[in-house]
């Protein structure tokens, strides 16, 4: 909402400059998002006649003129515009002047003559033709009548303003208007507001339910319909002050009659539309819903498509104004048009919001209904348009109007109790100083009683809170005491679920991983990139009904594709290695379509490449179920997780419970993603983290006797797995039987083809005693024999 | 005699001063004082002496011995040291050169953010709630004043995913879904993705992270959120930092404002950043509605409360500097290892 200063201080006075007004109005809650200086930049441009016109001696084009600004001697001005001769008065800017646009102007020779200054066209005063009908199209602006010489043409043409931009809040219609923040700016300054006096003669001849008939078939769309007819029209250009206006608050002045009608929805907020009348059928208008495939062609030229949600003016014939939103072009008030009606109607504001939304043709006029507007504006509206054609010689208007209004607003009762708001607020002011805060906002006060009555424009006040803010607002937000909360003491803490989260994330970035942040809906696409098969659970994901694109159109239920994307711009960008992880949450439905919410399961990925293997990413992982206190954490070979390489892919489970895997990515998904390296991935289910880990330590006594250490070395065929191995050991080795750590494993010279040399270092150690070599012999015994047996392993001399 | 323990003392004081090599020594322990050494040579004529003599000599041999064991050790000392000193010459090494180092992990600068601001609410006895993305809109709206055709609706740009279930535009329906559990009294905070349809620029994204805070007790006060907004600023920002409310609209709380920070460029002088008003938008607040009590199932004649959101992104982007968002979502690791 733009405001010009120099029209709200027709209605309330302001006495601070505009940066203190800025502020003072921003602090009561009318919140200022800038200001234009219209005319601002304008420098030393003055008022000068032209006494003299010559010829240039060296340009055909141009001409040298004698201009007097006032001073004791004529400036010599040459100009290559063609409009210009002796006796006019002109704008001119004089030596170091400033015109619009920023623009310097010196003295300086043109073709060889010396020019002290400049005249301007209308352009570069910055307004235009609009503002100023009477300008030529090409060529300087000539004053229509002598003005005094020398003047600030800024302030001769009244080219001067300040322009506050506003901020309005959805629950603020009445704001969307200059007397608003009139009334907002008075109740700030404790001022007094002059609402316009509205006062019409009608001079015309009959009535105007001779003329029209009005009749709401969908009242609870329109509230309220009021016709007003002007006879007589006149159509020209509206007066220099009303162009100004309009054109400060960002409305294009076109002629009288629309004119009036911008200005009367700036000035008090109420959209206002204006027929030819005789392009209503029967006079007779109808406000209805559209039909099934009715269509009508708006003033801007465009055919609309309707539907029977939206609601049209009509006459019996035909649509002639898509409600609230904008009119037709059957009805337009053309040049030749004789007798006008003037619609100020209320409607529903759900409702054009939606209609404007449909027809892709959002207005003036529906930005504000939309909001929701009083109806009992409509009148003051309807009438001040017509007072304003008076104003004008506009037309005759016509006595009397049709007011169609089933359903009056009253206004209503609101009790409140002044210790109820003090402590509300943690203040305390006097119960006098809220009457006058609610006074000073148009509501009737009751002092005994506690009560007010608010006027219909504010149907933001519907309960007492709303009264406290009201008092808040204009005692001053500053002005409350900050205190800290006493009440009943709690402890700040997290979760444990988040505080396992947290450890999971230290482990990581202590791990040498930085945490990535992805997006969590992602393109349908990716599951062909990761070779998901068609049939598979995982593509059924939750689609959004209004994505920004088919690349943002579902939630994802694989964690790893934003990681994968993201270690492929690392490589893009000839990153040498990089590694990545991120805990975020895979979107799981129940059914689809969805009826109920999915389950959102927060997992963790690990993503990297560079100069690593396989066992550089499980050691992560290991080191992550060792720092969650999870000691029974199994790796088993996984080849059928179509995204990774099938045997470089190890599936996890404790407890039996899968976990998640950690392997290499499949080497065409890779590519897939245009990755020239292996990548690395681990994926782990955070659910499963959180119920298994173990935050409780016992203390272990330390070994007061020393282990026996024996280690072996076997041949196995390259199929055995070091997990086989090592299973077969820990379950033969006995009571003492401490640890079994893999060493070494060999291939090559000497090792047969097919086979691997793998070496152990098993440890025994009892609590009780010193172990001696006979004590550990049995379970040696068992222990080679079972390899030998189920491994088919050959022990090799050490 | 007495001379000739003098002799034998000062030539093998002479010796071990020039002594160079740990092995010298050796040699010279052995030449005096070893079994065919010269001492003992000299204690073996003892036997001719007189019984006057003896003593005297005796404790005089002893005196030479325990000094030369003393000057041995002496010796030795000074000669290992000077051993170590050129050893550690030729072991010395280049230390400029850069040290070896484990790969570097870091946070996300979001993370970092997030983690700093739930630790000042928590020091302010807040508990870290959190609550479902993909929401109903009851929650999302209706439950927090916003029914049906409301304009804050569109204003918002809804992720719908059907005409019930969209993705939460906002943290704050977790502030209804910790009321209904209707444990109190409740303070809590919230940080978490939000979603709006935003089309990626340096500045827009369609996923983005707010912040909730919410308290509900007996006897709240429209003093208590200012209390703790300010707490809180001054704990992010430094202690320098002033805080200003402004009146806002939100359907949610009532009365509404919205809490300015002093800007961190200029300190509030006013400069490029705040667009010379000296100050920056920082959150949403106010005290929640009674009708969102209500609808929770609070009882608003017996508690009351105050409710606080902001965007979390613009903290992150203002306090190191970044000037694109996209940057946070890309996971250079040469952006995410500046953090």
């Amino acid at each position: 909402m733009d405001v010009p200063m120099s029209w709200l201080k027709e209605y309330v006075d302001v006495k601070a400059d505009i940066k203190e007004y800025m502020e003072d109005i921003t602090l009561t809650g009318s919140k200022v998002e800038g200001c234009t200086h219209m005319g601002g930049e304008l420098k030393n441009i003055v008022t000068g006649q032209i006494t003299a016109v010559e010829k240039h001696p060296d340009a055909d084009k141009l001409v040298v003129c004698s201009v007097n600004v006032g001073g004791e001697k004529p400036l010599t001005i040459v100009t290559g515009a063609p409009n210009v001769k002796a006796g006019d008065y002109v704008p001119v800017a004089l030596d170091g002047s400033v015109i619009a646009g920023g623009k310097e102007i010196h003295t300086g020779a043109l073709r060889g003559v010396l020019s002290e200054g400049m005249l301007c066209s209308i352009e570069e005063l910055g307004a235009d033709r609009h503002d100023f009908p009477e300008a030529p199209e090409y060529g300087i602006y000539i004053f229509p009548e002598p003005v005094e010489l020398g003047k600030e043409v800024a302030d001769v043409l009244d080219l001067k303003d300040d322009v506050v931009e506003f901020e309005i809040t959805s629950n603020r219609p009445d704001c969307f208007s200059i007397i608003g923040i009139a009334r907002e700016t008075a109740a700030t300054y404790q001022e007094a507001l002059r609402y316009p006096e509205i006062k019409v003669e009608e001079k015309a001849q009959g009535r105007a339910e001779d003329f029209i008939s009005v009749e709401i078939a969908n009242p609870e769309l329109c509230p309220r319909y009021i016709a007003r007819v002007v006879k007589n029209v006149k159509i020209e250009p509206s007066p220099r002050w009303m162009r100004k206006r309009l054109r400060a608050a960002g409305v294009r002045p076109i002629n009288n009659i629309v004119d009036i009608t911008n200005y009367v929805m700036l000035e008090l907020g109420q959209p206002m539309h204006a027929f030819d009348i005789d392009d209503i059928a029967e006079r007779k208008i109808i406000v209805r819903n559209a039909k099934e495939g009715e269509q009508i062609t708006t003033l801007d030229g465009n055919v609309r498509q309707l539907d029977p949600s939206m609601l049209v003016i009509s006459d019996p014939e035909k649509a002639v104004a898509i409600a609230g939103v904008m009119g037709g072009e059957n009805s337009k008030v053309s040049e030749e048009a004789e007798a006008i009606l003037f619609e100020s109607a209320n409607f529903n504001g759900p409702n054009i919001r939606i209609t404007a939304k449909k027809v892709g043709l959002r207005t003036d006029a529906s930005g504000k209904y939309e909001k929701g507007l009083d109806p009992n504006l409509a009148l003051d509206a309807v009438n001040r348009a017509v007072q304003l054609v008076e104003l004008l010689g506009a037309g005759e208007v016509v006595p009397g109007m049709v007011d169609c209004y089933p359903n009056v607003r009253e206004n209503w009762e609101l009790s409140y109790s002044p210790e109820w708001i003090n402590r509300f607020l943690g203040i305390e002011i006097a119960e006098e100083e809220m009457a006058q805060i609610f006074e000073r906002l148009e509501m009737k006060v009751d002092r005994e009683n506690h009560k007010v009555i608010v006027p219909t424009f504010r149907p933001d006040l519907e309960a007492q809170a709303d009264l406290a803010e009201e008092v808040a607002r204009f005692y001053g937000y500053d002005k409350i005491v900050p205190t800290l909360a006493a009440g009943t003491p709690t402890v700040g803490k997290k979760t444990y679920s988040q505080n396992i989260t947290d450890l999971v994330k230290r482990t990581m970035v202590a791990n040498g991983l930085c945490e990535a942040m992805t997006f969590s809906f992602e393109s349908p696409k990716v599951f062909d990139k990761l070779m998901i098969p068609k049939d598979s659970t995982l593509r059924r994901a939750i689609t959004i009904s209004n994505p920004l694109g088919e690349d943002y159109s579902i939630m994802r239920t694989v964690s790893f594709n934003g990681i994968l994307t993201s270690l492929a711009t690392n490589y893009n960008r000839r990153n040498e290695s990089a590694g990545l992880f991120e805990v975020a949450k895979v979107y799981i439905p129940k059914e689809l379509p969805l009826t109920e919410l999915p389950h959102e399961i927060p997992t963790l990925t690990m993503g990297m490449y560079g100069k690593m293997d396989f066992y550089d990413i499980k050691g992560i992982v290991e080191r992550l179920m060792s720092q969650l206190g999870i000691k029974n954490a199994e790796y088993s070979t996984e080849k059928n997780i179509p995204w990774m390489h099938p045997g470089r892919t190890a599936a996890i489970t404790i407890d039996g419970v899968s976990v998640g895997y950690v392997g290499e990515l499949h080497p065409i998904v890779a590519k897939n993603y245009e990755i020239g390296t292996k990548v690395y991935l681990a994926v782990l289910d955070m659910e499963v983290l959180v119920d298994k880990s173990n935050m409780v330590s016992t203390y272990q006594p330390l070994p007061k006797f020393p282990a026996i250490t024996r280690d072996i070395a076997m041949l196995v065929k390259d199929q055995v797995t070091v997990k086989e191995i090592k299973d077969v050991i820990t379950t033969n080795g006995g009571e003492y039987l401490e640890s079994v750590v893999l060493f070494d494993v060999y291939k090559g010279a000497q090792i047969e083809e097919g086979y691997k040399s793998v070496a152990y270092s098993i440890s025994f150690r009892s609590q009780q005693q010193t172990l001696a070599e006979s004590d550990i012999a049995d379970a040696m015994q068992a222990i080679l024999q079972a390899l030998s047996a189920q491994l088919g392993a050959q022990l090799r001399d050490k | 005699m007495k001379e000739r323990l003098k002799q034998i003392h000062d030539m093998a004081v002479d010796a071990f001063k020039e002594a160079r090599e740990i092995k010298d020594i050796e040699d010279l322990k052995v030449k005096y004082l070893g079994k065919k050494g010269e001492l003992t040579a000299i204690l073996k004529e003892m036997g001719k002496l007189s019984a006057e003599e003896k003593p005297v000599i005796g404790q005089m041999a002893n005196e030479v011995r325990q000094d030369l064991e003393v000057k041995i050790d002496e010796a030795k000392k000074r000669l290992e040291a000077l051993e170590l000193n050129r050893r550690m010459e030729k072991e010395a090494i280049d230390v400029t050169m850069p040290g070896k180092h484990l790969p570097e992990g870091h946070k996300h600068p979001m993370s970092i953010v997030i983690d700093e601001i739930c630790d000042i609410f928590m020091g302010m006895g807040y508990e870290v709630a959190e609550g479902p993305e993909v929401e109903k809109d009851y929650y999302n709206f209706e439950a927090l004043n916003i029914p049906a055709n409301h304009p804050a609706k569109d204003e918002q740009d809804t992720f719908y995913i059907n005409g019930d279930i969209l993705l939460r535009t906002q943290t704050s329906p977790v502030q209804v879904r910790t009321m209904e559990t209707g444990k109190m009294p409740i303070r809590m905070v919230c940080p978490g993705a939000v979603y709006r349809s935003d089309e990626v620029d340096a500045t827009h994204s369609p996923v983005f992270h707010q912040l909730e805070g919410l308290v509900v007790d007996k006897g709240i006060t429209m003093g208590d959120l200012k209390g703790a907004l300010e707490v809180f600023a001054k704990e992010l920002f430094g202690a320098d930092t002033k805080v200003r409310f402004r009146p806002h609209h939100f359907p949610f709380t009532e009365p509404s404002a919205e809490m300015d920070v002093t800007c961190f460029a200029c300190g509030g002088k006013g400069c490029r950043v705040c667009k010379g008003e000296g100050y920056i938008e920082m959150l949403g607040c106010g005290m929640v509605h009674p009708k969102v009590l209500k609808m929770s199932g609070i009882d608003p004649e017996v508690y009351s409360g105050f409710a606080f959101g902001m965007g979390l992104e613009r903290v992150a982007m203002q306090r190191y500097g970044i000037t694109d968002l996209r940057l946070l979502f890309e996971n250079d690791t040469k952006f995410l290892k500046q953090f």
